[in-house]
């Protein structure tokens, strides 16, 4: 699994509530059968228009966005389908963070398992930092997963909510399957019940 | 000390749970589809390992086959190769595999064999990489969507990492009115508490309108907690569910059946129990529900008019909105009833059960759908299909004019070919109105099967109480 521990990236701000993973990643490229190169999709019917050209009002199209890797999104990130081709798409464009002031359930699980951060925020620090990125399109954030501290341009340092376990496995890499496939006497008692 | 049903099976399932950590989760039922499973059989062979337990999965093609003539080669290359890996890896593996080749008489969408055959029974644990696991839950069970790493975890090792989710109780009292459905109520539950409401925790739905509904209704109920942000729903099981269960291919027989009885008659939840939230929905002032928006959330009665962004205080949901009726084409203030529509779909595994297609058909039977419409009538299962043949049921559907289609999600997810065209309307029965979600461009209302097939005879959005066959 990949890991996480720090990163300082300028933001790319998508100002929309309830960002369902039809949005992400249409169902259409989920005929895949590995995990790479869903990157081009990202975002596909909102970045794209029907004959491929970019369109260039959304934001992931302007220029100066390319290679950012922290999103700035709005509340209930990653809503409706289970599709982990969600934060495939949004890893492999080459996003290492999303910040929200929340996120759905299976989102969540899904890109904690993919080195993708999900920082949640309050309401205040989400609209300071949408109108950071308003007034300066070069705003900049730092992250560091250790001591769950998202850095904003004024100096302030905002602690954001991780479990333990998550932290411990995004730090350090930590295989989640090993670990229970670690668990085979445990695993073989409850069976035998 | 008194627990809610949630709380008696989380308990009964956990392998282990070290401090700080995620309980680790033992699952009695994983079920498989082509779409979310390929990377993570992938992940097993890469660490050199089998299914754990084989003997607890089950597979079904579902979400990207077609619901044409099913002796017709599929045509779209990367579906069909998914197809064949997933016949693959079932076959590698020693799983059942309800598909085209193998098994092909009980395939259909897995939230609809699952209870068919008897596989899905109270008490359990169920999960599968698709978020409308959560229909389990109507038998008492707790099931819900996982993502494809979590597949590879529960293939490796027949249990996942979970952290405990807080409870709600969903109360939902009353007697509904004629002419409105146990999808109203979900999608008038939707409504109230908005597509988030429901994050981080499990619904439960109690109440005497739960009490008196069908399995096929409470399944409708608790498919869609997922688009009330739920990530699953549970409705305790009673008597209903007993008799639905019994009987079936995989249910419990002679003694095992017993034993089990009496253990699922201990899991509804214990006077005093306690949830951490309590909703509430009054099915005596229900109408039907329409969509008019981009989530599930933006639902109104069938009467009402478009809601006007105008008159919303917070900016993000004004914004939200006129983002949506700007998707949709449609107008503050305006109604839905009359408005133009190009598809009907009634299927999916919110709504394309035997009830859900006999009710269809008692509207249409002796009608003609409207010419302009494209209805399409897409059963659950094989077994469902050719029961509603039994009953003529397709005969009806044909007859006006509809299309009688092989079993699939078919153009709830429309990765099959079955989809809109940039632009339509569609009313359907399905569970998602996301933009693009029938079809990149495509428009959806979601409603009823009674509003759908009122809607096909119309070929407007109509009220199915005006039209009563």
């Amino acid at each position: 699994m990949s890991n996480f521990t720090s990163l300082t990236s300028k933001i790319v701000p998508l100002n929309a509530e309830n960002v369902d993973t039809d949005q992400i990643i249409p169902a259409r490229f989920l005929k895949v059968t590995d995990k790479l190169g869903l990157g081009e999709q990202l975002f596909c019917d909102w970045r794209y228009n029907a004959d491929g050209s970019p369109k260039p009002e959304f934001i992931l199209n302007k220029p100066e966005m390319k290679g950012r890797q922290v999103l700035l999104a709005g509340d209930n990130f990653g809503c409706g389908s289970s599709r982990e081709h969600a934060p495939w798409a949004l890893a492999g464009y080459g996003f290492r963070a999303v910040i929200s002031t929340s996120f759905a359930d299976i989102f969540r699980n899904n890109s904690l398992k993919n080195g993708l951060l999900p920082i949640i925020v309050d309401k205040d620090t989400h609209a300071q930092l949408f109108s950071l990125a308003e007034e300066d399109p070069n705003t900049s954030v730092s992250v560091d997963l250790a001591t769950q501290t998202l850095s904003l341009p004024d100096g302030r340092a905002v602690r954001f909510p991780i479990d333990s376990f998550s932290k411990t496995c995004l730090l350090n890499g930590v295989d989640e399957i090993g670990y229970v496939l670690g668990m085979r006497e445990q695993i073989e008692a409850y069976e035998a019940r | 000390m008194a627990k809610t049903l949630f709380e008696k099976l989380w308990d009964a399932h956990v392998v282990a749970q070290e401090p700080d950590s995620p309980a680790v989760l033992y699952i009695d039922l994983h079920l498989v589809h082509e779409v979310t499973s390929p990377q993570a059989f992938e992940g097993l062979r890469k660490r050199g390992i089998k299914v754990r337990r084989p003997d607890k999965t089950f597979g079904t093609l579902d979400h990207g086959i077609p619901t044409h003539d099913r002796s017709l080669p599929i045509l779209d290359e990367m579906a069909a190769r998914q197809i064949a890996i997933m016949e693959q890896n079932c076959a590698d593996q020693g799983i059942q595999l309800y598909g085209l080749k193998t098994g092909a008489d009980k395939q259909g969408i897995v939230h609809v064999i699952g209870p068919e055959l008897g596989l899905t029974q109270p008490g359990m644990t169920i999960v599968c990489g698709d978020s409308h696991t959560a229909t389990h839950g109507a038998f008492g069970a707790l099931g819900f969507g996982i993502g494809t790493s979590e597949v590879e975890m529960v293939l490796s090792t027949q249990c996942l990492l979970q952290r405990k989710p807080e409870t709600c109780n969903v109360q939902v009292n009353g007697t509904l009115k004629k002419g409105v459905t146990a999808k109203d109520i979900i999608l008038g539950i939707i409504a109230k508490y908005g597509v988030g409401g429901g994050t981080g925790m499990v619904y439960e739905y109690t109440g005497d309108a739960i009490r008196a509904m069908t399995m096929e209704e409470r399944m409708t109920i608790c498919n869609m907690s997922i688009e009330g942000g739920s990530r699953a729903g549970m409705i305790a099981p009673d008597e209903t569910t007993y008799n639905f269960v019994a009987g079936r291919e995989f249910a419990p027989k002679g003694a095992a059946w017993d034993k089990k009885l009496a253990w699922w008659k201990t899991l509804p939840s214990d006077d005093g129990a306690t949830y951490d939230a309590t909703y509430s929905l009054d099915a005596d002032v229900l109408e039907p529900m329409i969509t008019y928006g981009t989530n599930p959330g933006m639902g109104m009665h069938i009467t009402d008019r478009v809601p006007d962004p105008a008159k919303i205080g917070d900016l993000s949901q004004r914004k939200a909105l006129e983002k949506a009726l700007a998707y949709m084409d449609l107008t503050p203030n305006q109604p839905l009833l009359g408005h133009k529509v190009d598809v009907v779909f009634i299927g999916s595994c919110t709504n394309s059960r035997m009830s859900d297609l006999r009710q269809a058909a008692e509207m249409l039977k002796g009608r003609k759908v409207s010419p302009n419409v494209r209805v399409m009538v897409v059963p659950g299962s094989a077994q469902i299909k050719k029961q509603a043949e039994r009953e003529g049921l397709d005969t009806i559907f044909k007859e006006a004019g509809a299309e009688w289609r092989e079993a699939g999600c078919s153009m709830c997810i429309a990765m099959n070919g079955d989809q809109l065209q940039q632009g339509q309307y569609a009313v359907s029965t399905s569970n998602r109105n996301f933009e693009g979600r029938q079809g990149k461009g495509g428009r959806t209302f979601l409603a009823s099967p009674l509003t759908a097939a009122a809607t096909a005879i119309a070929g407007v959005v109509a009220d199915a109480r005006s039209m009563v066959n």
